[in-house]
């Protein structure tokens, strides 16, 4: 039946013409190659977050006076609700996890070397948005802490120079952090997030699929000087099927995380009330939190915060052109680089570490 | 002729985009809260206490200090934004988001805030705690 289904179809659309490339498609195999099935998890967990993010609009209402409730509502009335929105919250943490270890995982092993640097360029844009993403949901449910990091997030925003403020005001639909802004962040984060995420991640896929994977370095000196100890595998299906055990592996420990833990809903946002004492962001945010709160109020003549978000963002822009200061030659590529990476990694779980243990 | 092509769909596309940048940016909110406000009642506050009031849209901080003075303060924090609250075991004013302190009349002491929370003027008229923006002198 299905086999007839599929022959139906061949004569119609030539099925077989659009497999044969992916047939053709190889994965090189040596000890690191592990490492390359971050970036295929992170799309999945991204799935799941457009499932179960479409789930949950069948009942969210964004408004300060409903959004609370209808959480709240989706949590206690709604069947499954609760582990809907557990899954929702757990893959885009997870997400984010697995987003940041393919990134350095990238890093390491120098795969955004030439004729790789637009896709480390698309895949940093990529991660920017997944963070907007945790940045936009994370008001969604209005509650105290998801309000007072919205105040912090975007008076970040707004200590930019010049531009800063007119930004801060279009974020926040006002002066204040208010209804507005939760009407504002729905907005970006069903619609302008999903939009741009898409585009990227076909981008991204298409450069993936272009250029074929990147092999590290020092492997690629060795398999030049011996070309017979190049070692490949097929994509279609022995890295696909390796691919799917482990999005198996990822729902599973989603599934669990998500049973065990359930989300909190916390308490409802009222911009009139002090922000709790021991108020932090999201983890992803904490190395950035954490250095903001160690620089002075005064650095020379120029005030803390101010610097800290220019910082920031200069890091952020250096990190992003990183491929365009690494030489072509597998044989000379940049040891400083390495130490840089190394430095930030150790610099964001270590401020990260400080953050959360800090009082 | 090609000048006038592309200046025609510059301005164009000039007619369509200046409209939506300025659907970007919200109107702006007349503040109706005024100058004044009662804050709190005579007896609302313990000594050594602090409460929170609303100011128009924003928030502002009612001190009463343990020898019976009364202080009011905007309650946003100057680093980045947050509502400060009164912490009776330090006898200061504390930011929980960045740890940042004040003293009671708004100096910043320490942490990140860069400046100090503006002062207003208290007076109790009545049993009423009434609250108003500093007048310029």
């Amino acid at each position: 039946m299905i086999s007839a289904i599929i022959r139906w179809l061949d004569e119609r659309l030539h099925l077989d013409g659009l497999i044969a490339p992916l047939r053709h498609k190889t994965v090189p195999t040596h000890r690191l190659s592990y490492w390359y099935f971050f970036g295929g998890i992170t799309l999945f967990l991204f799935v799941v977050q457009v499932i179960t993010g479409v789930l949950l609009l069948l009942y969210y209402r964004a408004g300060a006076n409903e959004a609370f409730e209808s959480v709240q509502y989706i949590m206690t009335q709604v069947r499954f609700g609760w582990l809907i929105r557990s899954i929702h919250s757990w893959s885009a943490n997870l997400m984010i996890l697995t987003a940041f270890a393919h990134m350095f995982s990238v890093a390491f092993l120098k795969a955004y070397r030439k004729p790789r640097e637009l896709t480390w360029v698309s895949g940093m844009l990529l991660l920017f948005l997944v963070m907007g993403f945790g940045f936009s949901g994370y008001l969604l449910p209005w509650n105290t802490l998801a309000f007072f990091a919205t105040k912090v997030g975007t008076s970040m925003v707004g200590e930019v120079p010049i531009i800063g403020r007119p930004m801060m005001i279009f974020l926040r639909g006002g002066e204040q952090v208010t209804g507005a802004t939760l009407t504002r962040f729905f907005g970006f984060h069903v619609t302008v997030l999903p939009g741009l995420v898409l585009i990227l991640i076909a981008i991204h896929l298409f450069l993936v699929q272009r250029q074929g994977m990147s092999v590290p370095p020092e492997t690629e000196e060795e398999w030049v000087r011996n070309p017979s100890a190049r070692r490949e595998m097929k994509f279609f299906p022995n890295f696909l099927l390796r691919e799917l055990m482990a999005w198996y592996v990822a729902i599973g420990v989603l599934g669990a995380l998500a049973a065990i833990f359930p989300w909190n809903l916390g308490v409802k946002a009222d911009p009139f009330v002090s922000a709790p004492a021991g108020i932090k962001p999201e983890w992803y945010f904490l190395f950035m939190f954490q250095t903001l709160k160690l620089i002075p109020s005064k650095v020379w003549l120029i005030d803390g915060e101010v610097l800290g978000v220019l910082g920031c963002g200069l890091a952020g822009l250096l990190w992003l052109l990183l491929p365009f200061f690494e030489s072509e030659q597998p044989s000379h590529t940049k040891k400083w680089i390495t130490g840089l990476t190394i430095f930030v990694l150790v610099y964001v779980i270590g401020m990260s570490v400080y953050g959360f243990l800090a009082k | 002729m090609e000048a006038f092509l592309g200046g025609g769909i510059l301005a164009t596309l000039a007619s369509f985009l200046y409209p939506v940048m300025r659907f970007l940016v919200p109107p702006p909110v007349v503040d109706l809260g005024g100058d004044e406000v009662v804050a709190a009642k005579v007896g609302d506050l313990k000594p050594n206490s602090g409460k929170i009031f609303r100011f128009g849209s924003r928030p502002g901080l009612l001190i009463l200090t343990s020898d019976g003075t009364y202080h009011a303060l905007s309650a946003t924090c100057t680093h980045l934004g947050c509502t400060v609250q009164y912490r009776s075991d330090m006898h200061e004013v504390w930011c929980a988001c960045h740890n940042g302190t004040y003293s009671i009349t708004g100096r910043n002491i320490s942490g990140p805030p860069p400046r100090p929370l503006d002062a207003f003027d208290v007076h109790v008229r009545g049993d009423e705690i009434v609250v108003s923006r500093k007048r310029e002198a």
